[in-house]
């Protein structure tokens, strides 16, 4: 129909809704990072500050891997656009790839972390003569393999980001379809071995930085669960962000049609379900086999507070908006399903709040570094991430499949 | 032979626009119990029709939640009441043992609701039905596209109903009987 060709959108974020975003995602990192360190300094000094220090490290581990996982969503989300070749979500794709390109940013903001590695991680300083469990991961779970780790995996997802965006903004000056249709076929090819990479980099990345943190436990499950609560993240983010650019005029609801923004929530209502029942098996199975070494991380859930946290995780990231998005006109409906949106990635952020600080603290402890660290982390990834939407296009302008996704209203 | 009465007029149209079309004056006209027929589903049909949302949803949770009652209330039952017996040192009812089977009940039931619901409300199986008899009804399941209107709406008059089909384009309105 060559309908692409004629996309007369130039689907640019106008300069004052840029300069408004930017503003405030500064303020943030300036005020969050500045508070975050000034914590994180302050407990050098010892003595009753000392905590802080230790807490400013678990607080950081929270923001930056809610972050790390939005990011890490928006390549699963344009690698799988690419492998199953799908059109409805061409509208998307640069969403997507503006997400995963802040890859190298979340890499700076584990380098953070380095500094107190040990403080966060106990297995740092076990002796494995001491400790037989330990002993038998200590040949993968050391410091110097995971660090080769940790930039193998940083490197091949920032590599894959860079790689999707560049072809997809090359793609912006195709000439023809057929030059167009070109870049597609490129990236499709990469497609199935992106996806192979990632979920396999994503799984032992979870155990590393998660798991870890309990150098005794395991669940050969932890990997699709963190899986699943980073897709349900970035549907929640898509809403969000799609919410945004229409309302500034940046992209016409023409292109980023009620009927997109309806799949949209559909798959967040299907990644929710997802990640209920991954979850519960996870839990599940462990219940179930009663085995100490395998129970103890839900025991220790169990209590001191934390058991409050559980039961809003079940009910906030499950029945809620089980109940509120499964109605079509709640995910036709522009505020109701922006308002689930925002509410799940809050409730992404208490999962991995339920997972990381009860290593730290037996007792259920809120601390004002885990805002203000939420909040630096977070402008920081705002200012990437407007950083790449004001380059280039906000839609893949020049994808012959643009008009499948602008075209239909899937009801 | 029985007594014959009507049951309505069949219009023939000659493509999905004009059945569209058609069955939007129609609905506007006031008429209710009239039905469109045609060889493969034509969007925005429901909207013409003012068909409003399907009630099959709300079978779908009444199966759901009575599957979970039932899942619930059985295992509960049988383990903890009727006949209590340690298993695996598991206590006679806990709901994480529970959710699994709960959980399939609840899915079975939704199924059956959605199905057999869809089956009651749409009157299957129905081997019999009045449009039968007319031969050139038969083109349905091939290139014909049909509208009638039935005996039974308030507005249906025999003479004035016709006109009406034949000034929206109708072709060989047929008067349809009934046993």
């Amino acid at each position: 129909m060559g309908h692409a060709n004629t996309f007369n959108e130039d689907a640019k974020l106008p300069e004052a809704a840029a300069k408004r975003a930017q503003t405030i995602a500064l303020a943030c990192a300036v005020v969050g990072l500045g508070a975050s360190f000034g914590g994180g300094l302050l407990g050098l000094f010892g003595g009753d500050a000392k905590e802080l220090h230790h807490q400013f490290y678990f607080s950081w581990l929270t923001a930056f891997f809610f972050f790390t996982t939005l990011s890490l969503g928006g390549l699963f989300f344009t690698i799988l656009h690419h492998l199953v070749r799908a059109s409805w979500s061409t509208g998307l794709r640069r969403i997507a790839e503006n997400l995963a390109m802040n890859i190298p940013l979340m890499a700076a903001c584990a380098l953070v972390l380095s500094m107190g590695f040990g403080d966060v991680y106990h297995w740092t300083h076990i002796d494995p003569a001491k400790d037989p469990i330990f002993a038998v991961k200590e040949p993968y779970l050391n410091v110097g393999f995971f660090t080769i780790r940790a930039v193998v995996f940083f490197a091949l997802w920032a590599v894959l980001a860079f790689f999707f965006r560049k072809n997809s903004v090359a793609q912006d000056g195709a000439q023809s379809a057929e030059s167009a249709s070109a870049f597609n076929f490129k990236m499709r090819r990469l497609a199935p071995l992106s996806m192979l990479a990632f979920a396999l980099s994503l799984t032992f990345f979870s155990f590393d930085w998660l798991m870890s943190l309990d150098p005794h436990w395991f669940s050969t499950m932890f990997g699709v669960y963190v899986f699943a609560g980073t897709v349900v993240a970035l549907f929640a983010t898509l809403i969000l962000s799609v919410l945004w650019l229409t309302r500034n005029n940046a992209v016409s609801t023409d292109t980023l049609t009620i009927g997109v923004f309806h799949d949209a929530g559909k798959l967040m209502f299907g990644f929710t379900v997802f990640w209920t029942y991954i979850t519960f098996s996870q839990y599940y199975l462990i219940w179930y086999a009663n085995i100490p070494e395998e129970t103890g991380w839900f025991m220790h859930r169990a209590q001191g507070g934390w058991e409050h946290v559980g039961l809003l995780i079940a009910v906030g990231h499950f029945i809620l908006p089980f109940w509120t998005i499964m109605s079509r006109h709640v995910k036709r409906n522009r505020f109701m399903l922006g308002l689930v949106a925002g509410w799940m990635l809050f409730m992404h952020f208490v999962d991995l709040y339920f997972v990381i600080m009860p290593t730290h603290h037996h007792h259920l402890h809120l601390h004002w570094l885990d805002l203000t660290t939420f909040v630096g982390v977070g402008g920081v990834f705002l200012m990437g991430f407007l950083f790449w939407c004001k380059r280039d296009a906000l839609v893949a302008r020049k994808d012959p499949q643009l008009t499948a996704s602008t075209g239909y209203d899937n009801v | 032979m029985t007594s014959q009465k009507n049951w309505g007029v069949l219009a023939e149209f000659a493509n999905p626009a004009e059945l569209l079309h058609a069955a939007q004056e129609l609905h506007k006209l006031g008429y209710r119990k009239f039905e469109t027929w045609s060889p493969f589903p034509i969007h925005g049909m429901d909207d013409a029709m003012g068909l409003t949302g399907s009630k099959v949803p709300w079978l779908t949770l009444g199966g759901g939640l009575t599957g979970l009652t039932i899942g619930l209330l059985l295992q509960w039952w049988t383990g903890a009441v009727d006949y209590p017996l340690v298993i695996g040192g598991k206590p006679y009812f806990a709901w994480q043992f529970a959710t699994p089977v709960t959980f399939e009940l609840s899915i079975l039931l939704s199924a059956f609701g959605t199905v057999f619901g869809m089956f009651a409300l749409n009157g299957l199986p129905r081997p019999y039905h009045p449009l039968d008899r007319v031969a050139r009804f038969r083109r349905v399941t091939d290139d014909g596209f049909f509208l009638s209107v039935e005996v039974a709406d308030p507005l249906f008059d025999m003479e004035r109903t016709h006109n009406q089909l034949a000034e929206l384009g109708g072709a060989h309105i047929t008067v349809v009987e009934d046993k």
